[in-house]
């Protein structure tokens, strides 16, 4: 009945035997010990287990772990490197975008994966492509303010 | 060292690195060994008597460890209620159901399993023989003829009647009015949502007879008291509670609630820890809700539009049982309020608490301060519109003038300060309000449906002194704790009463320290949250950690500052009276030469060896501090809108916030908790509402696909702007910051939608939120009247 | 959250998948980008007792250009269709409708077959499939049929697709020349499925819509053809007036739901004013 599925996680290889039903997220949080990646909801609507799988942003709650077998997964806690925080992350903390703290991994993997794609954003594609996250502290102001402040420091470099 | 001021600068908060980097410590992320996980099998009926409850089959499920039913908790208590109220009902709320369930939702049985997949298995092979009744979820229907009683001690659903004011005086003004205007006014049920679910790890330790109690709690020692005091009959000093990092509470993780109770129960059974973490459908379900009333609200004005008399009766829902402080809200938090930013001849209110089968509500962001603001904002456009006057005006007319030392309210509040036709202007101008209104002329003569709301506020925070509100029904003392402990380096621990959990304590209380103490913000730790660290506090609700808690901090700071004299002096060769403390050190008046730095007097206090007679060794102090009024917030909002008469979909063009909180500590957190605020009120405007089936008594909107929180698309950048009047009530001069956005927003945007229609006649919506087809429906209403 | 137990299998052909589908019948349910049959599985309200992942099987995935066709696969993520240059080049429309669904986390691993064989009311591809006249090729144990979109959608989450029946692809005609396409939504502002949503294809000559295709999602319990607007406006000038006509009959034929969302009365007026809407963008788009 259970399977063993092995994946990278920020680096690091991970195998578990797990049952095929356990979610990515769990997967993560549970046999990772890596409990960055947050479950706000049981629909796909919050978003605060985002996390990347094989480059592209995904919502962990909503894939179960067998799916990712073999895969290369990005979560909060492999952003920063070597010690220095990943500009977004930088930029949450300058711009006061974060408030609890809980819906914050999941915003900033988006938030990465939307700069990969659009470098520039526009104010309103940045809400627009914040559409899969929700905050309930912040009222959106500084979140969106912080990915516009990410987005010209990473382009100026 | 001549540095700028911590004290009142937007200074980068110190708990966000763990934040940003995955590194938060929430409930949910915790491991024990042996850690075992709990499902709670609830209630899918809203009514229904519970004949029996056949656990076998689960029991023998894989990887079960216990299965307890309410009639295995032999011993155990109801529940309890915080506030009390004259005559107030009430009802039994056992942490299991055992006789009736009352509302979808109520658990009836905690499974316990090695998993919690294996939990949930077995929680699905429960099985709960039920005899389903009739239900009631309508506030307005709770007390019909013919409505299902829901307990026994309340005839008709009715928990309490209440009133305040003068009946007398209101009846004469209104009948001496030359203008009335009645309206009926809908505030909505309101579901918190905050990101994180409740969650709870309990463990007990039998060797020593201790338990410890992770939860998700924004007021630990109010946890531990009621739990252990009132409900579980076990010693509370030997329980300690831990808030750790709470993603969000906005109210709803004040109260004691079942799970956390029978987990703490249970593990003592079962002699290992548990773990249980609710999904979103549970917390739709059980998390206390917010709001639920039914109001006839009247306005008597003269011609000219000044204000006579203000006539309320509402009808707020209550839910199932007695939530912890579920009383307190629809009275003293919301009608007291209803006097607002402006002078009354006469009010008065009357309240009916009623049951139903529904969640349990109690204080959601605002707690009855956001219902009292929407009425009377309402009321006062509604008002403007029947007197053809200016929304601006009619507010300019009747507004207090300029006070700081106490104005009487006709609804027994006392306000400290205020200067609310300096907000107003404020607002006005920041808006450019001329030239909206001919902005909006010339999109009408388009056909396009603009419009501008108002939003004058007053919030009341800081509820206390704790002899008063104890007068008034609350079974606790509304002070807090503050106390400082000077390490022998030099370096500070704080440990405070309130919790944090978002609105960035461990920051701002650091900058009160560093700013008394004139000591790096580096050198302070705030701690919080921890019943086996921290003195008993009352924890976090209403806006009161910066005026109760910061005060409470303040107080101790000041007796430190008082030792070190004592300490200084006498290695100074001084008189302890001619001491003062300036810039970090220790001086004597008139010599600046002759100082010591405080960390110089801290490690003496240590090192006791050259020290004054009957001075004790040692620099900690703490306090409490019970404050001797309420604070008083205030502000003026605006929101424009477009409404699209094809769909009738609302935009919003502009929303603009002035707010006086007070002196402000630190002004990107503040701005932050106005932003969020504004947007929680927003919401409540255009998308918010649990629904329930009123043949079901089903909640059919209790999904996070089905009960819309805001999107960052669907809100524009805040423009914020301030005034600062200081409050008198404590020494930091700080009102609170909290609650603002939200009781102000929501008005300001429904008075804006009704604007944008009062072309086509429209003066009044009754319901929100305003959905695009009750928006819709009110202009083809409008159209077809004309 | 989490679902009943099942046994997970990842076939690696088509035949495989059928195979299983066959060997476990009612039991066994596909799993493509899984954002509709996983929350429901962590719901308990779909329980499987086989779940086969179609991700592995070869051949599935992609878009190609054959003739004047798109033909892309089942398990092409809403992403890749959005993104597409082919699609954006060839069937603008749908590369809209694309990045219209869910969230850009949900685009990136829900897939154009799973949405249409899972055919939730409310989903945003069936109106465009249906206007734009795609049809869909399904492989079962006899082999290969196509099913066109006016005969896919049966009912409420039922579809032509025979049970022991995978979707393998869908094939989408390219634009043709002198026409314009548009797909307009009102989406719930919660879930952003669409409460409403309706797709138009105009061809338009010398001012006079030539051809119409007209489909709506959301309203009712399967997307259908506005088979009433497309009367009306076929031979007609593709101004305002007449589009605003046509689009009255667009609610003939839906069978609107009444929900938390609106009325059947207020639904059946959205349709109308999002076929107009729909009909006017895809005038205006006319090249």
């Amino acid at each position: 009945m259970k399977k063993t599925v092995s994946m990278t996680i920020n680096g690091a290889p991970q195998s578990h035997e797990v049952e095929p039903r356990l979610l990515l997220v769990h997967y993560i949080r549970e046999q990772a010990g890596l409990t960055g990646t947050h479950v706000g909801c049981d629909t796909s609507q919050c978003g605060a287990c985002t996390v990347h799988v094989n480059g592209v942003a995904v919502k962990s709650c909503t894939l179960l772990s067998v799916q990712c077998d073999g895969a290369q997964v990005l979560t909060i806690e492999g952003l920063a490197k070597d010690g220095k925080l990943h500009p977004i992350q930088d930029a949450f903390w300058e711009k006061h975008g974060l408030q609890c703290g809980f819906c914050t991994p999941g915003m900033i993997m988006s938030a990465h994966q939307m700069l990969q794609r659009n470098p520039r954003p526009t104010e309103a594609q940045i809400r627009h492509d914040l559409e899969g996250n929700l905050c309930r502290c912040t009222g959106y102001h500084n979140i969106v303010k912080a990915i516009q402040y990410a987005a010209e420091k990473m382009a100026g470099k | 060292m001549a540095t700028a001021r911590v004290l009142g600068a937007s200074i980068k908060r110190r708990e966000d690195p763990r934040f940003i980097t995955g590194k938060g410590n929430y409930t949910d992320d915790l491991k024990l060994a042996g850690l075992t996980h709990a499902v709670f099998v609830r209630s899918p009926h809203a009514n229904a008597k519970i004949r029996k409850i056949d656990t076998a089959r689960a029991s023998k499920a894989p990887g079960v460890v216990a299965i307890f039913t309410g009639k295995d908790m032999t011993g155990v208590n109801s529940l309890p209620c915080g506030w009390l109220l004259p005559e107030l009902k009430i009802p039994p709320h056992m942490p299991l159901a055992s006789d009736a369930a009352r509302y979808v939702g109520d658990p009836v049985a905690i499974v316990i399993a090695e998993s919690q997949s294996a939990a949930s298995d077995a929680a699905e092979m429960v099985a709960v023989d039920w005899e389903v009744l009739p239900s009631v979820t309508s506030t307005e229907k709770a007390s019909a003829k013919g409505s299902p009683q829901i307990h026994e001690v309340a005839p008709g659903n009715v928990a309490f009647n209440w009133a305040i004011g003068d009946a007398a005086a209101t009846e004469a003004a209104f009948k001496a009015a030359p203008v009335t205007v009645k309206k009926r006014i809908v505030n909505q049920r309101l579901v918190a949502n905050a990101i994180e679910p409740r969650a709870c790890v309990a463990r007990y330790d039998d060797s020593t007879g201790d338990w410890t109690l992770w939860v998700t709690s924004q007021n630990p020692h109010v946890h531990r008291l009621l739990m252990t005091a009132f409900v579980l009959g076990i010693p509370e000093h030997k329980v300690r509670v831990i808030a750790p990092d709470v993603g969000g509470g906005f109210g709803s993780k004040i109260f004691l609630y079942n799970e956390e109770t029978v987990c703490t129960w249970a593990t003592r059974q079962i002699k290992r820890p548990i773990r249980w973490t609710s999904s979103r459908r549970e917390a739709f379900q059980t998390d206390a809700h917010g709001r639920d009333h039914v109001t006839d609200a009247e306005i008597a004005v003269s011609r000219d539009g000044k204000f006579l008399g203000l006539r309320v009766k509402t009808t707020a829902n209550l839910g199932a049982y007695l939530s912890t402080f579920a009383p307190a809200v629809p009275t003293y938090l919301y009608a007291t309020l209803l006097n607002g930013v402006y002078e009354w001849p006469a009010i008065h209110a009357e309240v009916t608490g009623v049951f139903t089968n529904t969640t349990p509500v109690d204080a959601y962001r605002g707690a009855g301060r956001p219902e009292a603001c929407y009425l009377l904002e309402r009321m006062v456009d509604a008002a403007a519109a029947a007197l053809k006057m200016d929304a601006a005006d009619i507010r300019k007319k009747n507004f207090i003038p300029k006070f700081s030392d106490g104005y009487q309210t006709k609804v027994a509040l006392s306000y400290d300060s205020g200067n609310y036709l300096g907000a107003f202007d404020k607002l006005l101008g920041m808006l450019d309000y001329k030239k909206f209104r001919t902005d909006q002329a010339a999109a009408r003569a388009q056909g396009r449906l603009m419009g501008i709301g108002f939003s004058t506020y007053i919030e009341a925070c800081s509820i206390a002194p704790s002899k008063v509100v104890g007068s008034l029904g609350a079974q606790a003392g509304l002070w807090e704790s503050g106390k400082v402990q000077v390490h022998p380096t030099g370096k500070v621990s704080v440990f405070t009463g309130s919790h944090s959990h978002g609105q960035g304590h461990e920051t701002t209380m650091a900058q009160i320290v560093a700013d008394s103490l004139g000591i790096p913000m580096d050198d302070v730790e705030i701690v919080h949250g921890d019943t086996g660290r921290v003195p008993f506090g009352m924890g976090t609700y209403g806006s009161r950690s910066a005026s109760v808690g910061g005060t409470a901090i303040v107080m101790s700071l000041d007796k430190i500052k008082e030792k070190g004299k004592k300490i200084a002096a006498h290695l100074l060769e001084a008189n302890p009276k001619d001491m003062e403390y300036v810039g970090g050190q220790f001086v004597v008046k008139g010599s600046p030469q002759k100082a010591i730095p405080f960390g110089q007097v801290a490690l003496t206090a240590y090192v006791p060896h050259n020290y004054p007679d009957g001075v004790e060794p040692g620099l900690e102090e703490t306090s409490f501090y019970d404050p001797s009024n309420f604070c008083f917030p205030f502000g003026a909002h605006a929101c424009v809108v477009e409404v699209d008469p094809d769909t009738g979909h609302v935009k919003i063009l502009r929303y603009l916030a002035v707010d006086d909180v007070g002196n402000v500590i630190n002004p990107m957190i503040v701005d932050g908790m106005v932003h969020g605020g504004i947007a929680q009120g927003v919401a409540q405007a255009l998308w918010e509402e649990a629904v329930y089936d009123g043949a079901s008594g089903q909640l059919v909107s209790g999904s996070m696909m089905d009960y819309t929180l805001p999107k960052a698309d669907m809100l524009p950048f805040y423009e914020t702007g301030r005034t600062e009047t200081p409050t008198l009530v404590n020494p930091l001069g700080v009102k609170g910051a909290g609650e603002t956005g939200t009781i102000a927003s929501t008005p300001a945007v429904v008075n804006a939608v009704v604007d944008a229609l009062s072309g086509l006649g429209v003066d009044h919506i009754d319901a929100m939120p305003l959905t695009p087809e009750r928006v819709w429906k009110t202009v083809q209403a409008a159209k077809s009247r004309k | 959250m989490y679902p009943a137990q099942f046994e997970y299998h990842t076939p690696g052909t088509v035949k495989e998948a059928l195979e299983l589908l066959g060997r476990h019948k009612d039991d066994a349910k596909l799993l493509a980008g899984g954002h509709s049959l996983l929350p429901a599985m962590k719901l308990r309200l779909a329980q499987p007792k086989h779940l086969v992942d179609l991700r592995k099987v070869a051949g599935l995935s992609g878009i190609k250009e054959d003739a004047a066709t798109l033909v892309i696969g089942a398990m092409t993520t809403h992403y890749q269709v959005e993104s597409s240059p082919v699609v954006k080049s060839k069937c603008p429309m749908l590369a809209a409708v694309a990045a219209q669904i869910g969230d850009p986390m949900v685009r990136n691993m829900g897939t154009i077959g799973g949405s249409l064989a899972h055919a939730d009311p409310a989903a945003d591809y069936p109106a465009a499939i249906i206007a734009l006249g795609a049809e869909m090729v399904a492989e079962g144990p006899k082999g290969k049929r196509t099913i066109k979109a006016d005969d896919f959608f049966k009912g409420l989450l039922t579809t032509a697709l025979a049970e022991d029946e995978l979707l393998t692809e869908v094939r989408v005609p390219a634009m043709a020349g002198r026409t314009g396409a548009a797909y307009m939504k009102f989406p719930h502002p919660a879930s952003r499925f669409a409460v409403v949503g309706v797709a138009a294809v105009l061809t338009v000559d010398g001012g006079k819509v030539g051809k119409a295709s007209v489909a709506v999602t959301g309203a009712g319990t399967k997307a259908v053809r506005a088979k009433g607007v497309e009367a009306a406006i076929t031979g007609k000038a593709a101004d305002a007036a007449s589009i605003q006509a046509a689009a009255e009959k667009a609610a003939e034929g839906v069978d609107v739901q009444a929900d938390l969302q609106g009325t059947v009365e207020y639904k059946s007026h959205l349709v109308r004013v999002f076929a107009k809407r729909a009909m006017e963008a895809a005038a205006a788009a006319v090249k």
